[in-house]
């Protein structure tokens, strides 16, 4: 038994795990607004980082253009899909729109091989890569601005839900939709804009493991790990999707830890938040902060 | 009667239950099948090889369609219970030495109680919390898959026996085209009838309007459940005509891609419709075939030179699967079974369609 791997794991964990909070939060205000299942997620993060590191490399941009020109992008992108895609499915059942997001994920995915290849590429050098001691444990410097840049993301989430204009009108149409119409919120208009926030966040996300580890089509698997966490913290909760997320991380690496050390049965990592969720959906099946749905005849 | 009115006017149960509208629909289906039980004779093996596929494809669609078009319930994780099938139609032959053809019904039978065990989860839940429940069935099952050496043969894979019966090896895509047909008919007549049943017509009620159909006596738990066994039975038994058509079944070949193309077929087929079913494993069988042409007919020109077609052929593929869902979800929801009776209705009111 060694604590220090354990230690180390942990941190790890708390890192990929901030960042599975910030593409869950995502998830869950589109889920939110528009109640619709995102399961092009991952994809919104893959054409991010694609489309930052195209900038950067092709065009030889320097971070400070080539991001917020990336991050521009994808606020038109999310308008336009969900304005032709999304929009024509307003009133279809729930299976309906779940399957259009998927056949967008795999659409979006192969699209992405086709034109960046199947192989990892590595971003170029923007911050020093150096190696930091805290209290024994190494951290990798990018960690830590990847965690710095999760807790920007929540504080402006935070903030943007409880102060801000458009936030408090997101909120009302997530409420209820007429009455929001009846105060004068355009509701297509919160559609459009949920998943344009939900598109640029997912893309930062994707950026920072892009960063860290290279882009390449596995990005789009983070997508998929969004629903241990979000399932966990509760569907429309955005502080739950955190909190979840993070869990989430934690977990797997523990996964990892308790596999290495005892089971040896490998892959734990990927499949221990399925277990999870699964185990999960059968005793609670509205997390920890949902709202539990009540039908009444 | 050689045609159906326009409209509903039956006067007894027997016609509203009744399969065939009318005897030229029969007659039309019986040549049918009677001029499929030629085409070995006049079509080459590839062209059967795509036949046998949309067979088992087909099969496996309907299944699906039982539980996404018929019980209103989604699953995800389709392929993983194909999969299932395949692996324990080859383990059963190889370890016990049942007879092949015996091995695939058996098999569908396995699968069912396979998916008993992940069905009982979804007896409490329905919508979205369904589609990750079964998304994540498809994950563990492809590691078990990928883990499993004892019964999928881990990374190598697992080598399959042919159907043998009455002596005769169906190991040619000119005999094993029989045993798919003949699976196919009877897995269709049986999903045809099951709608006319009581337990069809609650799991119909079940995906119209459940709260309704609780109060009117019908155990949800149940029914959710069973829809799901049926659903993985079908799976099952299109993966053992799988396993023992390339007699080679791989772990990597069932990964949540291959859920998503039986997803695609329901949808394209058009939902809740049992020859619907079969049109979309047709469509989904035949589009690939489409790409690959498209991308022959450009090859060398400008456009393949600039856009790399031939390397990639298998990302349009891909993206032609996404592509169809979504078109067909936004222009055409009800599938190809609707157009089909669009354009019967078509021809049969002609020239006074409205």
């Amino acid at each position: 038994m060694e604590t220090g791997l354990l230690f180390q794991l942990v941190l790890n964990g708390l890192i990929v795990g901030a960042l599975y909070g910030v593409v869950a939060m995502s998830f869950v205000l589109i889920y939110k607004a528009s109640q619709v299942v995102n399961f092009a997620q991952g994809e919104f993060m893959l054409i991010g980082a694609w489309a930052c590191w195209w900038l950067l490399t092709y065009w030889q941009l320097p971070f400070w253009i080539g991001f917020p020109v990336a991050l521009a992008f994808m606020t038109v992108f999310g308008v336009v899909l969900q304005v032709m895609v999304l929009r024509p499915l307003i009133g279809e059942p729930v299976i309906s729109v779940i399957m259009a997001t998927v056949g967008l994920s795999i659409f979006f995915q192969a699209l992405m091989k086709w034109m960046f290849g199947v192989f990892a590429q590595p971003f170029p050098a923007i911050f020093p890569v150096e190696r930091i001691r805290i209290m024994g444990l190494e951290v990798q410097s990018v960690y830590l601005l990847s965690i710095a840049l999760s807790l920007m993301i929540m504080l402006g989430f935070w903030w943007f839900f409880n102060f801000s204009k458009h936030g408090l009108a997101m909120r009302a149409t997530a409420f209820d939709q007429q009455v929001a119409q009846s105060l004068g919120i355009s509701v297509p208009q919160v559609f459009a804009m949920s998943w344009a926030i939900s598109a640029v966040v997912s893309a930062v996300a994707g950026v920072v493991v892009g960063v860290v580890s290279g882009v390449s089509s596995g990005l789009s698997f983070y997508g998929i790990k969004v629903f241990p966490a979000v399932i966990l913290g509760g569907l429309d909760s955005v502080v739950g999707a955190m909190l979840g997320g993070i869990i989430v991380g934690v977990l797997e690496n523990l996964a990892q830890y308790v596999d290495s050390q005892w089971l040896n049965w490998g892959n734990m990592t990927n499949i221990a938040p399925f277990y999870a969720l699964i185990i999960i959906l059968l005793i609670k099946p509205y997390g920890l902060f949902g709202t539990k749905n009540i039908e009444r005849v | 009667m050689a045609l159906a009115p326009a409209g509903e006017f039956h006067a007894s149960y027997r016609a509203d239950m009744t399969i065939m509208p009318t005897r030229n629909s029969r007659r039309a289906l019986l040549l049918g099948i009677v001029l499929l039980c030629f085409a070995p004779l006049v079509l080459g093996r590839y062209e059967l090889g795509l036949l046998i596929n949309i067979g088992f494809m087909g099969i496996a669609a309907l299944g699906l369609n039982i539980l996404v078009g018929f019980t209103g319930q989604i699953s995800i994780g389709h392929a993983a219970f194909f999969g299932v099938g395949a692996f324990l139609s080859a383990y059963l032959h190889e370890r016990f030495h049942i007879p092949v053809i015996l091995c695939i019904p058996l098999a569908g039978l396995g699968t069912a109680l396979v998916g008993l065990v992940f069905g009982l989860p979804a007896a409490r839940l329905k919508g979205l919390y369904l589609a990750i429940a079964t998304l994540a069935a498809q994950f563990i099952l492809e590691d078990f898959f990928a883990r499993a050496q004892w019964f999928t043969g881990g990374v190598s894979g697992r080598m399959t026996e042919a159907v043998e019966l009455f002596g005769i090896r169906f190991d040619r895509e000119e005999s094993y085209f029989y045993i798919v047909l003949a699976f196919t008919i009877i897995m269709f007549v049986m999903a045809a009838n099951l709608m006319r049943t009581r337990d069809g017509r609650a799991l119909i009620a079940v995906r119209d309007h459940y709260l309704s159909a609780e109060v009117m006596g019908i155990n949800l738990a149940y029914y959710r459940t069973l829809s799901f066994a049926i659903s993985s039975f079908y799976a099952g038994i299109a993966g053992a005509l799988y396993a023992h058509y390339l007699f080679f079944v791989s772990v990597e070949a069932f990964n949540i891609l291959f859920s998503i193309q039986f997803l695609a077929m329901v949808i394209i087929g058009g939902l809740g419709s049992v020859m619907g079913s079969l049109m979309g494993a047709a469509f989904m069988v035949l589009m690939p075939e489409g790409v690959q042409a498209l991308a022959d007919m450009l090859a060398g020109g400008w456009i393949d030179r600039t856009l790399k077609l031939g390397a990639s052929i298998s990302f349009l593929r891909e993206m032609a699967i996404g592509a169809a869902i979504i078109i067909f979800l936004v222009f055409e929801p009800d599938g190809l079974a609707h157009r089909w009776k669009q354009i019967k209705a078509y021809w049969k009111l002609y020239p006074f369609s409205h």
